[in-house]
């Protein structure tokens, strides 16, 4: 199937991004950030493997989570419609968004409708992969994060690098400095203990959810047979957005559907012990249209595409779509770990960034047809992930996308053409060994090379080629026979 | 049992001991190993690099030259995972119905060399003798594709002499990664540098694994940076003796 | 073209749309081989349990110690607690009339001490407590608000785990699942008690 380019206006790429290698190259000289990453991030992985082990159908549980969303996503339109219609039915009013542009104008006219200027924002990738606040700031309306990463974040007017914890790449001391700087309600002698920094957040931000009339969500999950959306959330940030103002809107991508209540059964017990590694997060709000009398009297879900469809259409990419944003991969990942998430260049960084934003951007930008490539293949994500996305899968897949629809890289293209024609052959293949062998030096190994091989030798020596290659061996002794014999 | 022996284009050009050994090992087990003198590659290199066009004809002679064995061994867990995961996709997605055919029959007979003994062979204590300290790296091909679990280790716990000694974080890859370790160099480099530094860690004087690409890569971090701790690919201690040390 | 038509038809392009019934007989053939329930015994300790384990506070009395263990809970801490009219009146029998306000306003729970709820669910497997706001339970910001929130919790209300859980809960209402009190991993990936919603929590489990 030919898969339709994207939307122009699809994720916003951050400005000027460079390609992942020069982008990773810089953060791995960074000794201070890699220390923050590996640290959080091996915390984390021992926590999950031990919440994960707790429950011993976790792989039933796992390959149920892949087929219910592989039930949706071969059935998109059908439980978009129920979905809408359940909405609308409670009370909500649903909107349609092709791309982020029309997501943002959507938002900023319902905010505009209420007359006010300011919102409460609970974490959202949907909102962060759409660049609202961006865009809400321009219609002057400013859009206040209340999830303590993501404050940290826009305190520091920084760019998140984790999916579940955004300002993953600050440490308690960062932070410290950066509330006592920013911060005007910034208790004096704050110290950098975490629950001095979660009791500064907490009395920074209560005045402002108390005072809200508006706020903008994402969903974990929108249930199509009920018309009931669902936020799991940590802080309490999420209930107080969901419940204290007038005027609730979620903005949602269309895969985030479920087919029914049920399957919540599923995704609740594989989301918290895949990202927090808990049994359950501490707070999860559901709720259906509006409840007179209790919380929001107007909601409106802003249904995104966004490049989805643009995933759906393409066979192996679209598993993709199974994400349900635990952040699982990166906490695994080697070269995440490493690199750190600015230089993934996107909202959504990471092994899953890895395979979404060349999908949902297109592989035209530098940036983008670099991601693709920016793993060892380790296999590590795969295992880890609660939907089973054969990460690896995708990524080789969209490396082919990357060769044949990407940039053009003559070398590279000149130099593989030279080796698939040396391997298609044995005999062309003797013949480069042959050649090899008898340039071969004194030394034992190279230290230095010139041209693209500089990046091996930079750090590590490279083997000099043995005097007789295996196959010269084997034919030169008849498999080792005349030289046992000799 | 007709066995070949698909000694892979790394081990073939810049590791022949490695396929020396497995002819050795297996001779020494009583297993004739055949070489099919018409094989190159994998062709994982295009593949993974996303070049599949020129990995679909090395998939497609990888199936002329290797149709009709019982067992094809590889010493190669990385190899052995592109062939057997990846020929039969490829083909299908990209090659005619009767080379994939061809392609799709072939495959599940390659075996990586710890899957060929322990499984097919039914051998883990092969009578070798290798009176060193190792530490052994699982590769992750071999770990998460082809899942060969502890099988190497059980190998390795029967070598006589042989004092095995568990390296921290081991499941956590090296970096090389292909045409990863040229394409993104910085980040495989500080990959092979964490991985150094725990092999260094455990005292062990030998470092084993069942791919030369990775050891390779290892070799070349531990050799820069002054270290004396030798890359053995699994092949060399399971075929050492005394008569024969590696 | 409406955004509606549109990305309905990309989708109908891609996965055109099928019968409701053969899409609900895939729905049914979707493999659903976990377990209903890892525990079958001892729910009512595993509960207490693993709702300790998020550092809540939890003690389980016999139903004649209910209204000496709700006053003793509000005895220490001094102040105004918020309670739903609907709350059984046998349960703060015991406690001085003004330390408790009935159904406050939204804008007055910010002053409030704390607020004393009971629950619709309990999921031991988790340690989870799901408030329906049904009437012994009130408005969402009832026990989202105040820093102090007291939830007692029926032995009959407690499921053995998630699936059974979900099963006696009805979505048309709002829901509010409890794991535990206000948290955050978001500063190194680590665990700290106490941020936006309730920093205390107290749980007592009735049998």
């Amino acid at each position: 199937m030919t898969v339709p380019p994207p939307a122009p206006s699809a994720m916003p790429t951050y400005l000027g991004m460079p390609r992942f290698p020069d982008a990773a190259a810089r953060a791995v000289a960074d000794e201070g950030l890699r220390r923050n990453l590996a640290h959080a991030t091996t915390t984390i992985r021992g926590r999950r493997a031990g919440a994960v082990a707790e429950l011993d159908d976790w792989s039933a549980l796992r390959e149920s989570g892949k087929q219910i969303k592989d039930h949706v996503l071969a059935n998109l339109g059908h439980y978009l419609r129920l979905l809408e219609e359940r909405v609308t039915a409670a009370g909500g009013t649903v909107h349609w968004a092709r791309d982020a542009a029309e997501a943002n104008r959507i938002v900023t006219d319902l905010v505009r409708a209420t007359g006010e200027t300011e919102v409460v924002k609970v974490k959202s990738m949907a909102t962060q992969e759409i660049g609202l606040n961006e865009a809400l700031a321009e219609a002057d309306i400013t859009a206040h994060e209340t999830d303590l990463a993501e404050l940290i974040v826009q305190l520091g007017d920084d760019r998140p690098s984790h999916i579940l914890v955004p300002a993953i790449h600050r440490n308690r001391a960062d932070i410290r400095e950066l509330f006592a700087r920013t911060m005007p309600d910034a208790p004096p002698g704050l110290t950098d203990d975490p629950a001095d920094l979660a009791e500064a957040a907490r009395r920074h931000l209560r005045a402002r959810f108390l005072a809200a009339k508006v706020a903008v969500s994402g969903a974990n999950f929108a249930v199509a047979d009920t018309g009931t959306l669902v936020v799991l959330e940590s802080e309490g940030n999420g209930r107080m957005c969901l419940t204290l103002p007038e005027t609730l809107i979620s903005v949602m991508g269309i895969e985030k559907v479920v087919p029914s209540w049920r399957d919540l059964e599923v995704f609740l017990q594989l989301l918290p012990r895949s990202s927090t590694a808990e049994r359950m997060n501490p707070y999860t709000s559901s709720w259906t249209g509006v409840t007179p009398g209790d919380g929001p009297s107007a909601f409106h879900l802003v249904l995104l595409d966004n490049g989805r469809t643009a995933t759906l259409a393409d066979d192996v990419g679209k598993q993709a779509l199974r994400c349900i944003r635990c952040s699982a991969c990166l906490n695994v990942c080697p070269v995440y770990q490493r690199a750190g998430g600015h230089a993934y260049g996107s909202p959504y960084p990471g092994p899953i960034g890895a395979i979404l934003s060349p999908q949902i951007r297109g592989v035209g930008s530098p940036v983008d047809a670099s991601l693709p490539f920016a793993s060892s293949l380790c296999g590590a994500c795969y295992d880890v992930c609660p939907v089973a996305i054969d990460i690896p899968e995708v990524l080789v897949h969209l490396r082919a996308r990357a060769v044949e629809e990407g940039p053009r890289h003559p070398l590279e293209r000149a130099a593989m053409a030279a080796a698939g024609w040396t391997l298609r052959s044995p005999a062309r293949l003797a013949l480069a060994q042959r050649a090899a062998s008898a340039g071969r030096g004194a030394a034992r190994r190279f230290r230095r090379l010139p041209g693209p091989l500089h990046a091996w030798t930079d750090t590590r020596d490279l083997p000099v080629p043995p005097r007789e290659s295996f196959r010269a061996w084997w034919r030169r002794t008849g498999g080792g026979r005349t030289e046992e014999e000799a | 049992m007709r066995i070949a022996l698909f000694v892979t284009c790394v081990n073939d050009t810049l590791f022949p001991d490695t396929g020396r050994a497995v002819v050795r090992l297996l001779r020494r087990l009583g297993h004739d190993v055949e070489f099919p003198e018409a094989q190159t590659c994998c062709g994982q290199m295009h593949f993974n690099t996303g070049y599949r066009d020129q990995a679909l004809p090395i998939a497609e002679g990888f199936a002329r030259a290797f149709a009709g064995y019982d067992a094809v061994v590889a010493p190669s867990a990385s190899c052995a995972a592109m062939v057997r995961d990846w020929h039969p996709k490829l083909a299908a997605e990209r090659g005619g119905p009767r080379p994939a055919a061809a392609v799709a029959d072939v495959a599940p007979r390659v075996f990586e060399l710890s899957e060929l003994l322990v499984d097919v062979l039914g051998v883990t204590d092969v009578g070798a003798y290798y009176p060193h300290r190792v530490t052994y790296h699982p590769t992750c091909h071999s770990l998460r594709m082809l899942r060969v679990g502890d099988r190497p280790l059980r190998l390795l716990r029967a070598v006589r002499g042989l004092d095995l000694v568990e390296l921290p974080d081991a499941a956590e890859c090296c970096g090389f990664g292909g045409t990863f370790a040229l394409k993104n160099a910085d980040v495989s480099a500080a990959m092979a540098a964490d991985k150094v530094a725990n092999v260094r860690g455990t005292g062990a004087g030998t470092l084993c694994a069942a791919d030369n690409s990775c050891l390779m890569h290892l070799g070349g971090t531990l050799t820069r940076t002054g270290s004396d701790v030798r890359t053995v690919h699994l092949a060399e201690i399971l075929a050492s003796t005394e008569e024969d040390p590696a | 073209m409406t955004a509606r038509d549109a990305v309905l038809g990309r989708i109908d392009a891609i996965v055109p749309p099928r019968a409701a019934a053969d899409i609900a007989a895939d729905y049914a053939r979707i493999d659903r081989e976990y377990l209903r329930r890892h525990h079958d015994d001892g729910v009512l300790d595993l509960f207490a349990e693993r709702v300790a384990d998020y550092r809540a506070d939890v003690r389980r009395v016999g139903p004649d110690e209910l209204a000496a263990a709700v006053a003793e809970i509000l005895a220490a801490r001094p102040g105004v607690h918020g309670v739903p009219s609907g709350l059984p009146a046998a349960w703060t029998a015991l406690a001085p009339a003004e330390s408790l306000a009935a159904d406050p306003a939204v804008a007055d729970l910010d002053g409030l001490a704390g607020a004393v709820t009971g629950c619709a669910v309990g999921i031991a497997e988790t340690g989870t407590i799901v408030l329906d706001h049904g009437p012994d339970q009130g408005l969402r910001a009832l026990s989202l608000v105040p820093d102090h929130h007291l939830i007692v919790v029926a032995a009959d209300r407690v499921a053995a785990d998630v699936p059974e859980a979900l099963e006696r809960l009805d979505p048309a209402r709002p829901l509010t699942f409890v794991s535990g009190p206000s948290a955050t991993s978001d500063i190194e990936l680590s665990r700290v008690e106490g941020v936006h919603g309730p920093r205390t929590l107290k749980v007592l489990v009735v049998a």
